[in-house]
């Protein structure tokens, strides 16, 4: 019948606006294992700290550019692994990885990100040092609903998660660890873990 | 019968369809980001891209990037109008049957 092909047509249509403006690749599953990263680089900078003579962080001493080392692994490792991912699915979906939709995706996602790692870095020089852990959260959060908008899901969910954590910290920067391993670790987890089988699990 | 005239001509092939879903959520197009999205052949898509702009619901915008041409499509707010009414249209014909 004659409205079968348009039913089909509306399908093609749908399928199109979606695929041009939005990269629909983005893995669930990088999202749980860097949430398991940052939950392990938690436990070793709590270990590595509380082991310290002192017990507690100072800004300039070797413990601190291990912990340092340590955030910028679990940084790199979740970077890595979501490319990884996102390039093996966007495979099996038959898209590109680097077209314009994913360009948009990174360049939306970095601008409010870089944008808070300069001021934060601009803030430790005047040796302001209680809000980063805040900053860090709320910015994160800023990059991720700024990114929402040519993804798909529940990004944006787990952008505003981020920004309530991280002005929780603000207001009580003395569990700034805590509310990083909840932003970074257990929020993470809980948006792969929907991500992956709403979207990641389907075919 | 308002349901079928609202139905455009113009936009009654798979590949007009896709070329204008494509420009109805992105700013412009470039005609490679088409030819690939759409999977067609050059000419193919450059026939149909030629009868959207005869209608001008389409915008066409030649210019170079370095030293080769590129060719960059957007929607004209006349096309942007129409096709809303095609799928408004499509939608109705198909919710009644």
């Amino acid at each position: 019948m004659e409205s079968k092909k348009y039913l089909e047509d509306i399908t093609e249509i749908k399928n199109m606006m979606n695929r041009s403006s939005r990269f629909i690749s983005l893995s669930g599953l990088s999202g749980i294992l860097a949430g398991i990263y940052a939950l392990i680089g938690a436990f070793i900078a709590y270990k590595l700290v509380s082991n310290s003579h002192r017990g507690y962080l100072i800004l300039d001493g070797h413990i601190f550019r291990l912990v340092m080392l340590d955030l910028a692994l679990v940084a790199l490792a979740s970077i890595v692994t979501a490319i990884l991912l996102s390039t093996a699915k966007a495979k099996k979906n038959g898209e590109k990885i680097w077209d314009s939709s994913s360009k948009r995706l990174v360049i939306n996602f970095l601008i409010p990100l870089i944008t808070g790692g300069i001021y934060i870095l601009i803030i430790l020089n005047q040796q302001k040092y209680g809000q980063t852990a805040a900053l860090m959260l709320i910015f994160y959060g800023l990059a991720l609903i700024n990114a929402s908008k040519y993804t798909l899901g529940y990004i944006r969910y787990l952008g505003i998660g981020e920004i309530v954590l991280g002005l929780i910290c603000a207001f009580i920067p003395g569990f700034g660890f805590w509310l990083w391993v909840l932003g970074f670790g257990i929020l993470h987890i809980i948006y792969g873990t929907l991500m992956h089988f709403k979207y990641d699990r389907k075919k | 019968m308002g349901i079928i005239n609202n139905i455009n001509k113009a936009f009654d092939h798979r590949i007009r369809l896709g070329i204008m879903a494509v420009l109805m959520v992105n700013e412009y197009a470039e005609f490679n980001t088409l030819k690939e999205m759409l999977s067609v052949t050059d000419g193919n898509l450059a026939s149909h891209l030629k009868a959207l702009e005869k209608e001008e619901y389409i915008n066409i915008q030649k210019q170079f990037i370095g030293r080769k041409p590129n060719t960059r499509y957007s929607v004209t707010t006349l096309g942007r109008k129409e096709f809303k009414k095609h799928i408004d249209a499509l939608e109705k014909l198909i919710s009644n049957k």
